[in-house]
C-alpha cells in the first residue's frame, strides 16, 4: 500500500475547556481527494483547525509526510507543505484582491504561477485592485482557494468551499476542485453539501461526536444512501 | 501692512512654523502608536519615555563618545529599538491574553521607571543639544531656522517611508492582515510572533528618531516624553487608530491649529487639542479616519 500523505491517529482537541475531538483517525493517500461528512458539531471543522495547529489543544498524532506535526506552532505546519482554506474564507479587509492572492508565502516549490490561478479565476484578475471584502461571496471563495495554490503545499484543507453560494458558483467550484486533482493536490474537503461532495470526492468519512464512525468509496455510495441519510440527518 | 485681522504676518507664519514643528513630532509618535496598537493591541505608553530615550541616547552619544548627530540619527533608534525588542519579548509577551487595562498599567509603570531612572541621574533641568544646521535664511515674510526646516522636511520622508512600507510592501501587507486575523497568517506559514516583536521594535525605533530630531529643538530632559505623549494620544484619538495616512495628517494639522491657536487666543492654545478631540470624540467616536467596528 501507499504510504499515506496524511495519516491521523487518536487526534483530541480542546477548545478551552471542551473537549471537541474524541480520537480522530483517518488517513488520505497522495493525490487523493476525501472528504470529511457529519452534522453540524461533529467536529469536522475542528478536525482540518486541529491539523492546520490552530485549536487550543491537541493530543495524539497527525503525521504528514512521515513528519509528527502535534507540538510545532501552526506556521511550520504550513511551512511543511499543508494549506488551510478557512470556513469564513479569511479574505483581508485592508488588502486588495492581488495582495490577499499574494500573501501566503510560497513553502515548497511547484505551486502554481500568479497566471495560472487568474487563469482558472478571470474574475479575480479583473478584480485585482478592489479591496478584498468588496468581492461577492462566490469571488471570494475563489480568492480564498486561489491564494493557496501559489504556495506549492501539497495537501489542501478546505472548509465548507460552497457553503450559501448559488448553484452555478457551486458547480464552477467543483470544476476548480476536479482541476486541482488532475494537478496532483490531494485535498481534504469538509462538506455540508453531500451532492456535491459526492461529485468529487474518492472517499468520505463520516464523523460524529468528534469521531470517524465510518468510510465509504466513492464506488460504494449508492449502495449506502441509507445508512449515509442516517448519519448526516437528512 | 503685514497684517492680517491686526496679526502681524511674521509671527502668524513663526506660530505657523512652529504648529507644523509641533506637528512633525505628533505625526511620527502618533503614527508608532496607531502601529503598534494595531498589530499588539497594547496602547504604548511607554511611547514617550521611548522618545526621550532616542533624545538622551544622542546627547549621551554626543557628550561622551563625540559620535555626532548624523551617525546618532540612526544609531539612537537602533539602540533603543532592540531595548523595544527586549521590553516585547520579555514583558509585553506575557500579557497579550490579558485585558487592554494591563497593557496599560505596565507599560505606563515602565514609562515610569525609565523616567525616574533618568530623572535620579540626570536631573529634570534638560540638556542643550547644540543645533547640527546652525543658522536659516530670510524667506521676507519670517526668519526660517535652517534646523527647524529640516526637521518638518524629514519628518515628512519618515512619514511618509513608514506609510509606503506599511500599505505598498509585502511585509507591510503581512502586517496588515496579522492585524485582521493573526491565526490565519500564522496558519500560511508566516512566523506572527516574530512580526509582532519586529512591529513593536520598529515602532518604538521610529519613537526613538523622534527624539534625536527633537533633541536640537528642545531641551534633553528625562521629563520631554512624558509631556508630548499625552497630546498624541489625544492625536491618535482624533485621527482614530485604524489608519496611517489618519495618523500623518491628524498630527501635522493639528500642530497647525495649535499653532494658530497661538495666534489669535494664545491661552487656549494648551488645551485646543483636547478640546477638538472632545468634539471629534461626540461626532465620530471611532477618530476623523477611523472605522468604526
Amino acid at each position: 500500500m501507499i504510504e499515506p500523505l496524511l495519516k491521523v491517529e487518536g487526534l483530541q482537541a480542546w477548545y478551552g475547556e471542551s473537549h471537541v475531538l474524541h480520537g480522530v483517525d483517518f488517513q488520505i493517500a497522495p493525490g487523493e481527494l476525501v472528504t470529511l461528512l457529519g452534522r453540524n458539531g461533529a467536529g469536522r471543522t475542528t478536525t482540518l483547525r486541529s491539523i492546520m495547529g490552530i485549536v487550543g489543544k491537541r493530543t495524539g498524532s497527525v503525521r504528514f509526510d512521515g513528519q509528527e506535526t502535534v507540538g510545532r506552532p501552526s506556521n511550520r505546519i504550513a511551512r511543511l507543505g499543508i494549506a488551510y482554506c478557512p470556513e469564513e474564507r479569511g479574505i483581508f479587509s485592508s488588502l486588495d484582491v492581488e495582495e490577499n492572492l499574494m500573501l501566503p508565502p510560497v513553502v515548497k516549490p511547484g505551486g502554481m504561477s500568479v497566471e495560472e490561478i487568474y487563469g482558472l479565476f478571470p474574475n479575480l484578475k479583473e478584480r485585482r485592485h478592489s479591496q478584498g471584502t468588496k468581492l461577492s461571496g462566490g469571488e471570494q471563495q475563489m480568492l480564498a482557494i486561489g491564494r493557496i495554490l501559489r504556495t506549492g503545499a501539497s495537501l489542501v484543507l478546505l472548509d465548507e468551499p460552497t457553503e450559501g453560494l448559488a448553484p452555478v458558483i457551486v458547480q464552477r467550484i467543483g470544476e476548480i476542485i476536479r482541476t486541482l486533482k488532475q494537478r496532483g493536490f490531494t485535498i481534504l474537503l469538509v462538506e455540508q453539501n453531500f451532492r456535491f461532495a459526492a461529485t468529487v470526492a474518492d472517499r468520505h468519512y463520516v464523523m460524529e461526536d468528534g469521531r470517524v464512525v465510518d468510510m465509504i468509496a466513492a464506488a460504494d455510495v449508492d449502495a449506502s444512501v441509507d445508512k449515509l441519510q442516517h448519519y448526516l440527518g437528512v | 501692512m503685514l497684517d492680517i485681522f491686526s496679526i502681524p504676518l511674521p509671527a502668524l507664519f513663526g506660530q505657523l512654523l512652529l504648529g507644523l514643528i509641533n506637528g512633525a513630532f505628533y505625526a511620527m509618535l502618533s503614527l508608532g502608536l496607531a502601529v503598534i496598537f494595531g498589530m499588539l493591541n497594547v496602547i504604548n505608553f511607554t511611547h514617550g519615555a521611548q522618545y526621550m530615550l532616542g533624545a538622551f541616547a544622542a546627547w549621551l552619544m554626543l557628550t561622551n563618545l563625540d559620535i555626532p548627530f548624523w551617525a546618532a540619527l540612526v544609531l539612537a533608534p537602533l539602540i533603543v529599538g532592540l531595548f523595544g525588542v527586549l521590553i516585547e519579548r520579555f514583558l509585553l509577551k506575557r500579557i497579550y491574553h490579558l485585558d487592554h487595562l494591563y497593557g496599560f498599567l505596565l507599560t505606563f509603570g515602565l514609562a515610569l521607571v525609565i523616567e525616574g531612572l533618568f530623572r535620579w541621574r540626570w536631573g529634570s533641568s534638560g540638556a542643550p543639544y547644540p543645533s547640527p544646521i546652525p543658522g536659516g535664511y530670510n524667506l521676507g515674510f519670517m526668519f526660517l531656522p535652517a534646523y527647524r526646516g529640516f526637521v518638518v522636511l524629514a519628518a515628512l520622508v519618515i512619514c511618509l517611508a513608514t506609510w509606503y512600507g506599511i500599505e505598498r510592501t509585502r511585509l507591510g501587507a503581512y502586517l496588515r492582515a496579522a492585524t485582521e486575523n493573526p491565526t490565519l497568517v500564522r496558519a500560511f506559514g508566516i512566523n506572527v510572533p516574530r512580526l509582532i516583536t519586529l512591529t513593536y521594535g520598529l515602532g518604538v525605533a521610529l519613537a526613538a528618531l523622534a527624539g534625536v530630531l527633537a533633541a536640537p529643538i528642545q531641551q534633553v530632559s528625562a521629563l520631554m516624553g512624558s509631556n508630548l505623549v499625552l497630546v498624541v494620544f489625544a492625536v491618535v484619538v482624533i485621527g482614530g487608530m485604524g489608519s496611517i495616512m489618519g495618523s500623518i495628517l491628524t498630527g501635522f494639522g493639528l500642530g497647525l491649529v495649535e499653532g494658530l491657536t497661538k495666534v489669535v487666543y494664545p491661552p487656549a492654545s494648551n488645551t485646543v487639542i483636547f478640546v477638538v478631540m472632545a468634539i471629534v470624540l461626540l461626532v465620530k467616536p471611532a477618530g476623523l479616519f477611523g472605522q468604526s467596528k
